[in-house]
């Protein structure tokens, strides 16, 4: 062989097997989402290598929708690569029914999983199985501006109706100071503007499907809710909301632009913090609006740990998911970075704590939590579970479809009627191939 | 009167290009300006450009978070050893259909790029199923194998263009004054299109070094390369940009160096046998 060729193949193989190695007997390799909560968990593993000193931790922090694709294709395929995963509440009943998880139903008993929010463990088990322990629990709330509403002469109710929150966001606004009364989601895409505008239907009495699967946006339901979310962010919300999401909503609040701003529980953490947010101090909240139907407009997720059937670390993973899961972790936390830190949303005892009651938001996430039923998330009965999403593998790609009809008519480029006709024939042609409809 | 217009032309293009090479380089500047800044001050309204409090707690803040130099050498073995590989198939086979057509040596050229135009999430789970079979998933040797594939098209064409340019007189010369096929290759041929090999060599270090889907599929926590180091920073829920641009401006340092330096060269070879 030419002697370049071979010194050319040497230098490649030489440097591709340069790497490190490891000396704990197990290393267990844990997938995550990049959020505030998740870095503080790896901030504070010592404590859990030092109790457990052959197991070491690796860590694959990935954005929420990197993360889902790639834990998605391992756990289909048994890749393997992972023997801890960060899932939601959408994954684990479809990846539980699958038996692509593992069962955490022996976890010890000092766990203590009757512990846990009955909402958010309902949510994450299957057939009597808890398939993932949750690590942190959210729902969506209105987060308001206490001096604006006052300015406006108004008293925000604990429990708003969506006419209260509109009337708010009219005398909220004012544009020339560059003040929108109300900042919601429009960025397409299942977990952005679908999320809040599945969740806002359920509470107009709209539902995705009907008993037989067949989807429901011709329903008057669905139209009276898009006609209202997209009147009302027209007249009172910031221009290019179409391409808002969390973010720029969180960045347009903590700005001190937004009069109210309906999302998910976990930014209460964000807007009250006075290194980032310049109206921390101005902050209110109140649950999600209602129509009087029964229903409030708020979600229900929770970040949670899943161990991949077949991993062959089962055991260290059970360990390490019961010790992250637990009423020490969140104890460990309170001490390190105080109660405010504390993952919320999971475990009763929390809730009973007078130290975390002190917490300016505690209170309201537990109450919307509680508000939000997974099991009958519409006025009318589904066969389907999930407030704010359909757990079937179809939805994403429909949500996200749909979702985009929604954001082209909050963009003014479509109408409510075409957007919705839109969206019942694409949902029909999918429901069809899934084989749900005939 | 026609020297005046030509000056003003010519101050024209020079403006336009600078123009141009402003909005190139701007979302650059704007990251690296980014990542000295607060994450309050990252997201202000108007946006702050130089008139702020400069801070280094960000590049502080993801090297205590992250293993950077993992995730670099790791870049850099995938990157150097997917470059070298390819070169080692690629060379000999620029030569062959360079200096000894067939007459399918168009429609070979034409099939190996065409395989660029596939959408590389058509082939990632039967990829990522051998890869599961064979060991491979999370390891440097994999990715340097993948992205050996995916680049080797390129690096033919390229190879190939520059081989074009040599007239194959001095090859012939060489044959007849009784070189094998080995010295031919490595002391004529070679020498000749050393500013072809350079560039072509470059190139695919920084398309390697910025590959994004197969090093962020097929890695977890091993091999993950730098690609997969600045995803870790993104998150659709909370405002992490000043961290996300110093982990970004770390990423990309090292190429951009690379590239500064190289630019002579990369050029040279860019543009070789353009004007005749």
């Amino acid at each position: 062989m030419n002697k370049t060729i071979k010194t050319l193949l040497g230098a490649t193989m030489l440097v591709a097997t340069g790497t490190g190695a490891y000396a704990a007997d197990t290393t267990l390799t844990i997938a995550t989402v990049n959020n505030g909560d998740m870095i503080r968990m790896q901030g504070l593993t010592e404590d859990f290598t030092k109790a457990n000193p052959g197991i070491a931790l690796e860590w694959v922090t990935l954005e929420e929708n990197v993360l889902r694709q790639r834990v998605t294709q391992d756990v289909a395929t048994k890749g393997g690569q992972f023997d801890i995963m960060t899932i939601g509440t959408y994954e684990v009943p479809i990846w539980g029914k699958q038996g692509w998880l593992v069962s955490l139903n022996d976890l010890p008993k000092s766990y203590d999983v009757d512990d846990l929010l009955p909402a958010i463990r309902g949510g994450l088990t299957v057939d009597g199985e808890l398939y993932a322990a949750p690590f942190y629990g959210e729902s969506s709330m209105v987060m308001y501006r206490k001096d604006l509403m006052e300015k406006a002469g108004m008293e925000m109710p604990e429990a708003p109706s969506w006419h209260a929150i509109r009337r708010a966001a009219a005398l909220m606004t004012d544009k020339d100071e560059g003040i929108y009364g109300i900042c919601l989601r429009g960025k397409a895409g299942w977990g952005e503007n679908m999320a809040f505008l599945t969740a806002t239907a359920n509470s107009f009495g709209a539902r995705w499907f009907d008993e037989d699967w067949n989807p429901q946006f011709d329903s008057p339901e669905w139209k009276e809710a898009l006609t209202f979310y997209i009147d009302m962010m027209n007249a009172y919300g910031p221009p290019g909301a179409s391409s808002n999401g969390f973010n720029e909503n969180l960045a347009l609040f903590q700005q001190g632009k937004c009069g109210m701003w309906i999302d998910a529980t976990v930014a209460a953490s964000f807007v009250t913090n006075p290194d980032d947010s310049t109206v921390a101090d101005k902050v209110g909240f109140a649950l999600a609006p209602d129509n009087g139907l029964g229903k409030r407009g708020n979600w229900l997720w929770a970040w949670s740990l899943a161990i991949p059937a077949g991993t062959d670390d089962e055991d260290a993973a059970k360990k390490f998911v019961a010790w992250a899961t637990s009423k020490d972790y969140l104890a460990l936390v309170a001490e390190n970075e105080g109660w405010a830190n504390v993952p919320p949303g999971t475990r009763t005892s929390l809730y009973e704590n007078e130290e975390y009651a002190k917490v300016p938001f505690a209170k309201m996430t537990l109450d919307s939590i509680n508000s939000a039923d997974p099991t009958a998330p519409t006025v009318d009965p589904v066969p389907y579970t999930g407030v704010q999403f359909v757990a079937i593998p179809e939805f994403q790609g429909i949500a996200t479809a749909v979702g985009q009809q929604f954001s082209a008519a909050l963009a003014g480029t479509t109408d409510v009627d075409t957007a919705l006709a839109n969206a019942q024939s694409l949902a029909t042609r999918e429901m069809k191939r899934g084989g749900y409809l005939k | 009167m026609a020297r005046a217009i030509s000056t003003h032309r010519k101050a024209l293009n020079t403006a336009i290009a600078w123009l141009i090479a402003a909005m190139i380089f701007f979302p650059i500047l704007w990251t690296v300006l980014t990542s000295f800044k607060t994450e309050a001050q990252a997201i202000a309204d108007p946006p702050l450009f130089f008139g702020f409090d400069w801070t280094l707690e960000n590049y502080t803040t993801v090297q205590d978070r992250s293993n950077y130099f993992r995730h670099f050498w790791n870049s850099v073995v995938i990157s150097v050893g997917s470059t070298l590989l390819g070169l080692a198939l690629a060379v000999p086979a620029a030569w062959s259909m360079a200096f000894v057509p067939s007459k399918h040596t168009k429609n070979i050229l034409m099939w190996m790029l065409s395989t660029k135009m596939l959408p590389p999430v058509g082939v990632l789970v039967p990829i990522y199923l051998i890869f599961r079979d064979w060991g491979l998933l999370d390891t440097q040797i994999g990715l340097v194998i993948v992205l050996t594939l995916i680049n080797l098209p390129i690096i033919v064409w390229m190879l190939y263009t520059y081989f074009k340019e040599i007239p194959g007189e001095i090859l012939e010369a060489a044959r007849m004054d009784g070189a094998s096929l080995k010295s031919e290759v490595l002391y004529v041929l070679l020498p000749m299109a050393v500013p072809g090999i350079a560039s072509t060599m470059l190139l695919n270090i920084i398309l390697a070094w910025n590959e994004a889907f197969w090093t962020l599929n097929l890695t977890a926590a091993k091999a993950a390369p730098l690609t997969a180091f600045i995803a870790s920073y993104s998150s659709p829920e909370g405002l992490f940009y000043a961290k996300l641009s110093a982990a970004s401006t770390m990423a990309i340092a090292p190429i951009l160096i690379m590239g500064w330096f190289s630019q002579k060269q990369l050029v040279r070879g860019l543009t070789f046998g353009a004007v005749k």
